[in-house]
């Protein structure tokens, strides 16, 4: 029993022991300062270019455009079910957002290239609807469940004395809702998003499918950008399995995994330090 | 009152942002159903693909993914529910569990392509299991482990102390109790939570991608060492690197809702599950 | 203070902690056999925790510890090598709020002899039976075996986990607040109850009511913040207690 307990430990560490096995014949050559540079050319006749710059600041670009829509999208949805939504609503809205959360990544992806990709590129006039922004949006619509389900626990859990104390003092409800019941619960709201950037970053089809994967620096959210998570899924299919490109992908994956693992434990830090959970 | 008007439109604006997510949503399974229907009929359930895809069925994929998530379960559902037992019913708290529980939290936040690199590293080269169905299931059980483990453990501790204490005192042993006394009440639970893990491992895309899908695999597998082709990726393959994919976009929507629905099925399932046992182990 | 010969528990020198906070002080008592024993206090002065010691319940408590010892027939409890699953099936138990299982009325009542290797159909509804005629149920649930304990009465809850302890023939019974959830009618049913089982079995009960310790108990234990301030015939106790403070509790003094 204790040994299937272990297993979690035994994976954590058996995922960071292969990605690092197999992404430390790099270090050595061509040296991890190729890494931290501004041009990914993994194939090249003239010489091969890894730097991880431009697909770092692609994860970044999705990531911020996706957490503006989340932030106000996801707890005005959270603050609406668990505070404003009538019995009967809830019971059905629920559901509705698991069910959100169950439809798979590619079918998003899917429906973004087919869907709404054309719809960008009509409604801003564009070359291509391949860009961050249409990532991010796919990608805010997708963790919008988890910031909805844990924000939701937190509002619940305002003890209801503040809330009666508020409206007991003739606040209204709406100034109740804003000025005592949201604050009261924001280490949990923050924490929620903090887990659905986690889920932002690390998703890779939506990305890999609509983002138009194009490995540059850059900033504008009508350009197309290649993430980190999407860089993986599309490379790792062509190189040779132990060349630098195969190393490089690796340490790609690292990079992701710390990321995602610090903002793992600081929300899970904010949740249990707030009680929430 | 002019307040109160006001704070109605805030009302009614917070209402109408929350419904038109609601409304994407709507939108999103509504044009894969309405696209897709017209696709689906006996001959691309079970038929095979033709010409790399581009015509025939998805039986294949569909085979194939009912393979990984099978495998997926027969190694992620005893080793999270014995996990969850003991954290929740032996385990005394300490250094130990909290370790277990930082491991859980990791784990749950790795992103499911580094969980394909990592099968690939460990199963593919490492054990030399190539890409094959068996690295497949194994990736993607350790990716739904802690959607496992977590609900699991809630169920458990959804069953009453009192549970627990009336059997001890009565001089059972704690296995006897958690056997006899606990599981039976914790099962049903356990399993909702499990289907939902389950339903996730059929639609993902990134692990397999690494260690097991195949492009184009008219045949079904004769063993667990076989490449296989699923339904995440055929829809991928098919969406992003056919030749011809606008050509092929009704094989593409039918592709989407076979996933969808079997996807759906799972989900469906756990959420009836846990309403219909909520109401009837009321303590 | 009361000091038996032949004590079916004693006792000896016990301090009882949860993690650092100390719950019960130096303790010693000895409790008679076929009698029924009292222990009142105010609420949190650590008569659950003390009961929890005859059966080693506490020990399911992570971070608990003790020292000193507790004998029954003159066995130390604690020792090294003490079966616990022999020991709860001497020692019985129960709950203040009645704890049946979610299970039918007749597994509730095996549940114990189920446990400790009891398959016979036939002898198993012959102690399900006796265990339930016992705790004075027996009538009430001839005809509903088959249904679910939950859809008992309090009352009738209580008396079926009365039930449930004596089908595996316990020595001593421990009762925590056994009635404090029930109306009077259920209560004086249980207290009735107690008489008849202290022909048989060693009780120890807690209890907040006065008048109900006054009228079941043959002892009386006065806690008070951890610590066994006065221990006497019940008669005595209530009629013309020695300290000030078992008095100033009796009479609701109490501040
Ligand atoms: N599981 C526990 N962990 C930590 N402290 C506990 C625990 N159970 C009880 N205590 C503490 O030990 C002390 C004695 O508690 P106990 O339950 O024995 O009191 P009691 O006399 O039975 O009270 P009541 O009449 O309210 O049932 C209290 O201060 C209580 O807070
Ligand atoms: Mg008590």
């Amino acid at each position: 029993m204790s040994i299937a307990a272990s297993a979690s430990i035994i994976i954590v560490f058996l995922i960071f022991i292969f990605l690092l096995k197999e992404a430390i014949p790099f270090i050595s050559n061509p040296g991890l300062n190729e890494l931290f540079s501004s041009n990914w050319i993994p194939v090249s006749f003239q010489k091969e270019q890894f730097g991880i710059y431009p697909l770092i600041s692609g994860s970044v670009l999705v990531t911020v455009i996706a957490t503006v829509l989340l932030i106000p999208f996801g707890v005005i949805a959270a603050v609406y079910i668990s505070e404003i939504a009538l019995g009967f609503e809830k019971e059905i809205l629920k559901p509705f957002i698991e069910i959100l959360a169950g439809i798979p990544s590619v079918v998003i992806g899917f429906f973004g290239l087919v869907v709404l990709s054309p719809i960008i590129k009509g409604l801003f006039n564009l070359n291509t609807g391949l860009t961050a922004l249409t990532g991010a949006v796919l990608l805010a619509l997708m963790a919008i469940p988890t910031v909805i389900t844990i924000s939701e626990d937190a509002i619940r859990s305002v003890p209801k004395s503040y809330k009666e104390a508020s409206l007991a003092l003739g606040a209204s409800r709406l100034q109740t809702i804003f000025r005592i019941t949201v604050p009261a619960a924001l280490p949990g709201i923050i924490a929620a998003i903090m887990l659905g950037m986690g889920r932002v970053i690390g998703e890779t089809m939506v990305v890999l499918m609509v983002t138009g994967n194009a490995a540059k620096i850059s900033w504008n959210p009508f350009d197309s950008v290649r993430t980190m998570t999407a860089t993986i899924a599309a490379e790792m299919g062509e190189v040779a399995i132990g060349s630098t490109h195969y190393s490089a992908l690796f340490w790609v994956g690292i990079i992701l995994m710390i990321i995602t693992f610090g903002l793992n434990i600081v929300a899970q830090k904010v949740l249990k330090k707030y009680q929430m959970r | 009152m002019k307040k109160s008007i006001s704070e109605n439109s805030v009302f009614w604006a917070v209402r109408f942002i929350t419904y038109s997510i609601v409304a994407i949503i709507g939108y999103i399974i509504f044009d894969i159903v309405i696209k897709g229907l017209p696709t689906i009929n006996l001959e691309f359930i079970t038929g095979f693909p033709r010409s790399s895809g581009s015509e025939g069925g998805i039986l294949p994929a569909i085979v194939g993914t009912v393979y990984l998530v099978f495998g997926a379960i027969l190694v992620s559902l005893p080793l999270g529910m014995a996990s969850a037992i003991y954290l929740s019913e032996y385990a005394k708290q300490g250094r130990f569990t909290r370790m277990i529980r930082l491991a859980i939290v990791t784990l749950a936040g790795v992103p499911s392509i580094v969980f394909g690199l990592f099968g690939l590293g460990l199963f593919v080269i490492f054990l030399g299991f190539g890409a094959s169905i068996i690295s497949g299931s194994f990736t993607l059980a350790f990716m739904i482990l802690p959607t496992i483990i977590v609900s699991s453990e809630e169920a458990l501790q959804a069953v009453p102390k009192s549970n627990r204490e009336g059997s001890l005192a009565l001089g059972a042993t704690e296995w006897q109790t958690i056997y006899k006394n606990v599981l039976p009440y914790a099962l049903p639970g356990m399993f909702t939570g499990s289907i939902l893990g389950v339903g996730r491992a059929a639609g993902e895309t990134a692990p397999i991608l690494l260690t097991v899908a195949a492009f184009f695999l008219p045949r079904l597998p004769s063993s667990i060492f076989d490449q296989v082709m699923a339904l995440p990726y055929h829809l991928y393959i098919l969406a992003t690197q056919h030749p011809e994919a606008e050509k092929v976009l009704p094989l593409q929507y039918g592709t989407a809702l076979v996933l969808l629905i079997l996807v759906l099925i799972f989900n469906l399932a756990a959420i009836f599950l846990r309403s219909y046992f909520r109401k009837k182990y009321k303590w | 203070m009361v000091n038996f010969n032949d004590s079916k528990i004693t006792v000896e020198n016990l301090n009882f902690y949860y993690g650092k906070v100390q719950a019960l002080f130096d303790i010693n008592m000895k409790i008679s056999e076929k009698k029924v024993t009292a222990l009142i206090g105010p609420s949190g002065c650590g008569k659950s925790t003390f009961l929890r010691m005859f059966n080693r319940m506490n020990d399911i408590i992570d971070g608990t510890h003790h020292t000193g010892s507790v004998l029954i027939d003159n066995r130390d409890i604690y020792k090294d090598g003490i079966d616990i699953v022999a020991l709860r099936k001497k020692v019985g138990m129960v709950f203040q709020k009645s704890n049946p299982f979610p299970k039918s009325v007749f597994d509730n009542a095996a549940y114990g002899p189920r446990i400790h290797g009891v398959k016979d159909k036939a002898n198993l509804y012959e102690i399900v039976e006796k265990s339930l005629k016992d705790a004075a149920i027996w009538n009430e649930v001839k005809d509903r075996l088959d249904e679910n304990a939950m859809g008992l009465s309090g009352g009738q809850q209580q008396r079926l986990c009365i039930a449930r302890a004596l089908a595996v023939e316990p020595e001593i019974l421990l009762m925590d607040e056994p009635a404090s959830a029930l109306d009077p009618k259920s209560t004086a049913r249980i207290e009735d109850l107690i008489g008849t089982l202290k022909q048989k079995y060693t009780i120890i009960i807690v209890t907040h009511n006065m008048q109900q310790a006054s009228r079941v108990s043959d002892y009386t234990a006065f806690f008070y913040e951890g610590k066994l301030i006065e221990y006497d015939y019940t008669d005595k106790i209530f009629r013309n207690p020695e300290i000030k403070q078992t008095e100033d509790y009796i009479t609701g003094r109490f501040g």
